[in-house]
């Protein structure tokens, strides 16, 4: 059995605390005026940041807004730039809120994204993998209070608490043809009841898995194994179009005009690399440990090879999504990228460099899949290259270029990072670290790659 | 130099691993073992050394990625500049993700003929030259196990035989090594 040392608690429960206060700081500091916001940012950007340059920009993502029907254009031009103030203040005031987002977001997607490698291993009856279910449920226990946490922040969106779903407002809405015409799924009484589906749906799969694994380990005969199987194999039909429509609702709808067909699969792929990462590297920490001696460099290579091939596909579904769009040049789907390209310029590249250039050259050599701190170094490049992912799909709809990665972002990752670790290495004491039950045991033991 | 060649016969993958993995333990020295299809672990089982084929793969993928860059900025950008997507830039960094796929293909194309071509040339391959299986029925359902050695070879002979084997052959050397 695993004890979850002092230094854990400690460690966890002190990131929790600095991410509340940095968080509660965050929100206090936030503007509450149209001057205030206009203050703070001519405070920050005296050091000469070019004013036509947000200005153009901010038309890119929020000419949808506002309505352009107006004949007379020097009212318009009025209008504009007090709604440019609005959106001024509006932006600046979501930035806390999209920083917690956008880390409640990341970490749930580490529990989520092994949840579904796990129901896969299951569905396969794959005989490698049986050694570490342990780590991956102890993982997959931070999804009830992760996903909890984003329907709170979903129901408050909904109370107009912030704005991070611009369809959300019923003025944005009477002036904007294109959200009326999706008003029937994008309202928010339907978002929390899908909302509500989904969650049920993954946690129920998750808490009769994790059932049937804890009862195998006692059990004479395979009868909870085969169960196991079969929960898994309907588990993974479902999952793939909740994850693919929550997508949509929670992701995609922060900008209501735009679309892309394989986003959900763009946004499974990034949750897919950042869980099996995550299985790795707490396996390597618990193999540190002393725990999991059964454990040896095969079964972490097979785990390198997955952290290899889903970054690699994941990089096949951004650019396929991204090439397409900014080929066809389509002005409706190309704002998307622009704003990206202009305001975001750094994160959107380099994420590129995080998540496919250094995988691709780390992990490529047999050799080096075998090395744990080669797997333990990569492996943190691919997390922080997932989290700035998640803040590529949700910051420029939502702050725009107002974005910066300072206090909300950091404390919102010490938050959830805390919580996380408390959850998952509080989970994994909980049960012993070996499925000793498990039929495929034996195979997983002798694994030679 | 050896003068005889001893031909143990198998019919299951399992019993020639086992049987390599014996004779490896007592220390016979194994000069080729012929299989029907590759047998998983059985370089590891024979003490080879890795192939130095993936090395050249990767630099054979690398001169593949460059090629195309050179041809794709030669063919669109220089000789001929060419309007891609509405955005007649002819500029090759601004156009470079309309090239992505042709320096996906071309690292894939370079880096799968170079590295076939490479074995070929390594294993001595090449047209119309003769098959050196002993046993046509290696290419078929059976697995042998070459050994060559000196004078009566007893306890090599009574080890092969202890093994799960099909056949056993002793045959002159006739070839130079």
């Amino acid at each position: 059995m695993y004890k979850v040392s002092k230094n854990i608690k400690i460690f966890s429960l002190a990131l929790m605390v600095t991410g509340v206060l940095g968080l509660g700081f965050s929100f206090y500091s936030a503007p509450k005026t149209v001057e205030e916001a206009k203050a703070m940012v001519a405070d920050s950007h005296s050091d000469g940041h070019h004013e036509d340059e947000t200005h153009n920009s901010e038309e890119a993502t929020l000419a949808n807004v506002d309505s352009h029907d107006s004949s007379d254009v020097h009212q318009e031009e009025d209008a504009h730039s007090s709604s440019h103030d609005e959106h001024l203040l509006h932006y600046l005031q979501n930035r806390p809120w999209s920083a917690l987002y956008v880390a409640a977001l990341f970490f749930m997607f580490l529990s989520l994204g092994t949840l579904a490698f796990y129901a896969i291993q299951r569905a396969s009856q794959a005989g490698w993998s049986p050694l570490l279910f342990r780590v991956m449920e102890g993982i997959t226990a931070y999804l009830l209070p992760g996903t909890l946490i984003i329907l709170v922040i979903l129901i408050l969106s909904s109370l107009h608490l912030n704005h991070l779903f611009v369809w959300m407002d019923p003025e944005v809405v009477a002036h904007d043809k294109i959200i009326q015409g999706k008003v029937g799924y994008l309202n928010a009484p339907f978002l929390i009841a899908r909302a509500v589906f989904y969650i049920a749906g993954w946690n129920f799969y998750r808490y009769i898995s994790r059932k049937y694994s804890l009862a195998q380990d006692n059990s004479s005969d395979i009868s909870n194994h085969t169960k196991n199987f079969k929960w898994s194999a309907g588990f993974l039909a479902f999952f793939i179009v909740t994850e693919s429509m929550m997508s949509w609702d929670w992701i995609m709808s922060v900008d209501p005009h735009w679309f892309s067909t394989l986003f959900g699969w763009y946004v499974f792929a990034s949750m897919f690399v950042s869980g099996i990462t995550t299985i790795a590297l707490i396996t390597i920490y618990l193999k540190s440990k002393g725990y999991l001696e059964k454990v040896n460099h095969n079964h972490i290579h097979d785990l390198g090879k997955f952290m290899f091939g889903v970054s690699v596909f994941w990089t096949y579904l951004w650019f396929s999504q991204f090439m397409l769009i900014w080929y066809a040049n389509i002005p409706e789907e190309v704002t998307y990228f622009i704003t990206r390209i202009e305001d975001y310029n750094l994160p959107f590249f380099g994420m590129i460099a995080l998540n496919f250039i250094f995988p691709l050259l780390l992990l490529m050599n047999s050799d080096y899949k075998r090395v744990n701190w080669f797997i333990v170094m990569t492996g943190i490049i691919i997390l922080i290259g997932h989290y700035i992912d998640v803040f590529n799909m949700i910051m420029p709809a939502t702050v725009g270029d107002q974005w910066f990665f300072g206090i909300p972002e950091l404390s919102g990752i010490c938050f959830f990072g805390g919580l996380f670790i408390y959850v998952v290495f509080n989970s994994l004491s909980k049960a012993p670290l070996e499925p000793s039950g498990d039929p495929l045991i034996k195979e997983s033991e002798k694994f030679v790659y | 130099m050896a003068d005889k060649i001893l031909h143990a016969v198998y019919d299951d993958d399992d019993k020639l691993m086992d049987a390599v993995k014996d004779l490896k333990a007592s220390n016979f020295s194994i000069d080729e073992v012929y299989t029907p299809f590759p047998v998983h672990g059985l370089d590891k089982a024979l003490g080879l050394k890795p192939t130095r084929l993936a090395i050249l793969s990767f630099i054979y993928g690398c001169i593949g990625f460059c090629f195309a860059i050179f041809m794709m900025n030669y063919i669109m950008i220089v000789d001929w500049p060419q309007n891609i997507g509405g955005k007649p830039s002819f500029s090759f960094i601004e156009n470079m993700p309309s090239f992505v796929p042709i320096m996906f293909e071309l690292t894939v194309f370079f880096a799968a003929h170079l590295m076939v071509i490479t074995f070929y040339l390594r294993s001595k391959l090449w047209p119309f030259k003769e098959a050196e299986n002993p046993m046509p029925s290696t290419t078929d359902d059976k697995f042998l196990i070459e050994i060559k050695f000196h004078g009566d070879g007893k306890a090599l002979k009574s080890a092969v035989k202890k093994t799960d084997v099909l056949e056993v052959k002793i045959i002159d050397n006739k070839g130079s090594n």
